[in-house]
């Protein structure tokens, strides 16, 4: 389930934190979304997006685990 | 795509399936909760690459799937009906109900809508103040922080138009019925990384804990697969027992408390009917009395209704990892996608359906 | 495309006499020859005046096909019913390998439907038509009743030359036959849906409708070994090769990653769960050629799209199987497409 996709925030408006709003960017495409979970969300921010709602704010620093991961494992078997 | 592309990098794929090789000592089964999960393997042809004493097993995390019968025959009821604009994912126009599905009712003359977002209901709401406009309301918990949003925002805006028909289920009380089974034969999960985006870690912690079972909460990219897969065999070699978070860059601990508290607010917790499986305890949300006004099962006064399920359907026994599709008589004979018997066959995620598109085995 | 013809062109049925189509204008008295002098014959210059068109035929040997055209919405970026109706119909004599001669079009319209509506869409025709060089000789029109049509149906049959000596069909394809694409995938559909759907997003898709005859030409002309040519229309891509797997009784194989996509058409699949293969295109063909052609072939294809691409091979598998390589070196087969479209959350 769950199909979520990260896009990059470009825009943020609502008057309260319920109508906050935010213009993301996915690859070349925008679109409005729902901001109403991440009232710490900037601008410049990836956030996923589910079903037009933002659901999380991408830890960009997390993102590259992935990687220093397989090179630890690549360390320790030869 | 940014923070798309990075995690299906061929190279990495390579490297991680390898350490997976080496890794592995014996045969292990693991369960991938979610069908997002499950598209992604099939689709990147991962079970090819995977040493074969894994036995990946898909899980019913997938609520199209396991939408209640009953559930799909009151959306049914409720689309036909000529003053109502019916709302939905367009995931749910193909599953079955007893006797139709939306998209015939549609064709019918039915004005059912697919929307991308639960709040494109709101403006349809506006534009057309004489019409009851229903949105069926399915999901895990991921969906739910937007549906109890759509709500809020209804009442927010004073609109008198607009219900939800809510059929939520929770991801803990399914791996609880699952291991608590008697046949149970799964050693291991890999949880949903967008439901535990919203809910957190603590619940799976508990499950781990009073299960001793291996938990590693995974995303939905090739990477994300293989490494949360590495790390639950790491797990099983070393017969240790506890949720781990591969998801990192999503998953926070806590989960998305802004999320959590909107859904409190909204829905309260029920027992659910999971189709092919059956009720679980605790298992699901519904409407608050709070909010009746904004409740399609309150508003439209439904009818108890009988349902017909195929008895041939062995789709709950495959949500529960017991058989392989391909173990079903109807399997790409009676049951194909294009007219499916059951849940499994249903959903562009469910096994079935993965398996037939893809595999044919 | 740009609107300029519609523009110059104002409707001719004065619009406050009958703005909208009436039962009438199909009841073969004085309303429907109204409508058929001043509105298709006014563009439709070739149409005899008959009940059907005598017609000049070349010695080769002719191709005729037929198609309709019921697509909703009747306007889409890039596009509409009219252009598809005379795009469609000559592609499907260029995938025999003809050259389009004649058209005839039938009309269904709705009771109600705007003229000028009907005015833009006999002016998009008329442009398709000069842009390929086919004439519209004969045609039909009916009225139906409010709520018993969506707006406008075309139908649209053509006559066209065969170019080639040779047969171009699935059951000429052979083994080691190269797969070409000869242009990027999944516009046509995306643009129809989301126009439809009333999905906004900021990036505007366009659909790749457009007139396959000149590529199809330039590869008969070059000479090369043409087996067999679909065009991708609906079910995309992978409706035309499990077709033509099937028909011919090879498997094909496909490498994912040489499959050319738009990048924005790749954003919104991701984005609503789509998978571009099975999206619908307008303007793009899949030609099975001989493999010692298939580089001069491509070169060809190139000329006119610079997305056109090798996708794949034709080998001895299993019969009627597609199946494509990720980029992992692992294999999925690619099943055709079970309907319809929809998008998914899950």
């Amino acid at each position: 389930m769950c199909l979520a996709v990260p896009g990059e925030i470009l825009r943020i408006e609502g008057a309260t934190p319920l109508e906050k709003m935010a213009q993301v960017k996915f690859g070349v495409i925008e679109k409005s979304i729902c901001l109403a979970f991440l009232p710490q969300a900037k601008v410049g921010d990836y956030v996923l997006v589910h079903a037009g709602i933002a659901i999380s704010i991408v830890q960009q620093d997390e993102a590259q685990r992935i990687f220093t991961y397989l090179d630890e494992i690549g360390e320790s078997n030869p | 795509m940014k923070f798309v592309d990075e995690f299906r990098d061929a190279q990495a794929v390579r490297k991680y399936t390898e350490a997976i090789h080496n890794l592995i000592t014996q045969s292990w089964t693991i369960m991938e909760i979610c069908g997002g999960q499950t598209h992604s393997i099939v689709r990147f042809g991962i079970l090819d690459l995977l040493p074969s004493c894994i036995n990946l097993v898909h899980g019913p995390g997938c609520p199209v799937c396991v939408t209640p019968l009953e559930t799909i025959d009151k959306a049914l009821a409720i689309a036909a009906k000529p003053n109502v604009i019916f709302c939905s994912f367009g995931d749910m126009l193909r599953v079955p109900g007893s006797y139709s599905d939306l998209q015939s009712i549609r064709a019918a003359g039915g004005d059912v809508r697919i929307v991308y977002s639960p709040l494109d209901c709101l403006s349809i709401a506006e534009k057309n103040p004489e019409r009851e406009v229903v949105f069926f309301a399915i999901g895990f918990e991921t969906t739910a922080p937007g549906n109890a949003m759509l709500v809020k925002r209804a009442e927010q805006l004073g609109l008198r138009n607009l219900f939800v028909l809510v059929s939520h289920v929770l991801v803990p009380p399914a791996i609880g019925a699952i291991l608590s089974s008697p046949q149970n034969k799964v050693q291991a999960f890999l949880a949903a990384g967008h439901v535990c985006t919203i809910m957190g870690m603590q619940e799976y912690d508990d499950l781990a804990k009073k299960y001793q079972v291996p938990i590693v909460v995974t995303g939905f990219e090739p990477l994300d697969i293989l490494q949360g897969l590495y790390m639950c065999i790491k797990q099983l070699e070393q017969g240790s027992a506890h949720a781990e978070n591969q998801y990192t860059r999503s998953v926070l601990e806590q989960g998305n408390h802004p999320a959590q508290q909107i859904i409190a607010e909204v829905f309260q917790v029920l027992p659910r009917k999971w189709r092919g499986i059956g009720e679980i305890p605790q298992s699901g949300w519904g409407v608050r009395e709070k909010y009746q006004a904004f409740d399609a099962e309150y508003h439209f006064r439904l009818e108890a209704i009988q349902v017909n399920e195929p008895s041939q359907c062995i789709s709950g026994q495959v949500l529960r990892g017991l058989k392989k599709p391909y173990e079903c008589a109807a399997f790409g004979a009676q049951c194909t996608p294009d007219h499916p018997l059951g849940a499994t066959m249903v959903s562009s995620e469910g096994a079935c359906t993965a398996y037939y598109k893809y595999r044919r085995e | 495309m740009s609107d300029t013809i519609f523009e110059d062109m104002t409707c001719p049925l004065p619009i406050t006499t009958h703005p909208k189509v009436l039962m009438a204008h199909g009841g073969g008295g004085r309303l429907m020859n109204q409508l058929i002098d001043a509105m298709f014959r006014t563009l439709f210059t070739e149409v005899q005046p008959h009940d059907g068109a005598v017609l000049e035929f070349p010695q080769n040997k002719l191709v005729m096909t037929t198609d309709s055209f019921v697509i909703r919405p009747l306007f889409f970026p890039g596009g509409d019913i009219g252009m598809m109706a005379v795009n469609g119909t000559v592609n499907d004599l260029a995938m025999c390998g003809a050259k389009p001669l004649y058209l005839s079009v039938a009309f269904i319209l709705e009771e109600g439907l705007e003229m000028a509506t009907l005015w833009r869409v006999i002016q998009s025709m008329r442009q398709a038509a000069d842009a390929v060089g086919v004439q519209i000789v004969t045609g039909d029109t009916k009225v139906v009743e409010r709520g018993h049509g969506d707006g406008i149906y075309i139908n649209t049959t053509g006559i066209g030359v065969l170019q080639c000596k040779q047969a171009i069909n699935p059951s000429q394809v052979q083994l080691s036959d190269v797969v070409l694409i000869s242009g990027d995938i999944g516009r046509h559909g995306m643009a129809v849906l989301m126009q439809r759907e009333n999905l906004a997003f900021s990036s505007q898709i366009e659909s790749d409708c457009a007139a396959l005859t000149e590529p199809v030409m330039a590869l008969l002309e070059a000479g090369i070994e043409v087996h067999c040519l679909r065009d991708a229309t609906r079910g995309g891509l992978a409706a035309v090769l499990n077709e033509v797997a099937i028909a011919s009784g090879f498997q094909i194989d496909c490498i994912e990653s040489s499959i050319p996509i738009d990048s924005a058409v790749q954003s919104i699949c991701e984005l609503l769960g789509f998978d571009p293969l099975h999206i619908a295109n307008e303007g793009r063909f899949v030609c099975f050629v001989a493999a010692k052609d298939a580089l001069r072939a491509l070169e060809i294809l190139l000329r006119y799209d610079q997305c056109a691409a090798q996708i794949g091979t034709v080998t001895n598998g299993r019969p009627g199987l597609v199946s494509l390589q990720t980029a992992f070196g692992g294999g999925r087969i690619l099943d055709m497409p079970s309907g319809e479209l929809l998008p998914r959350i899950c």
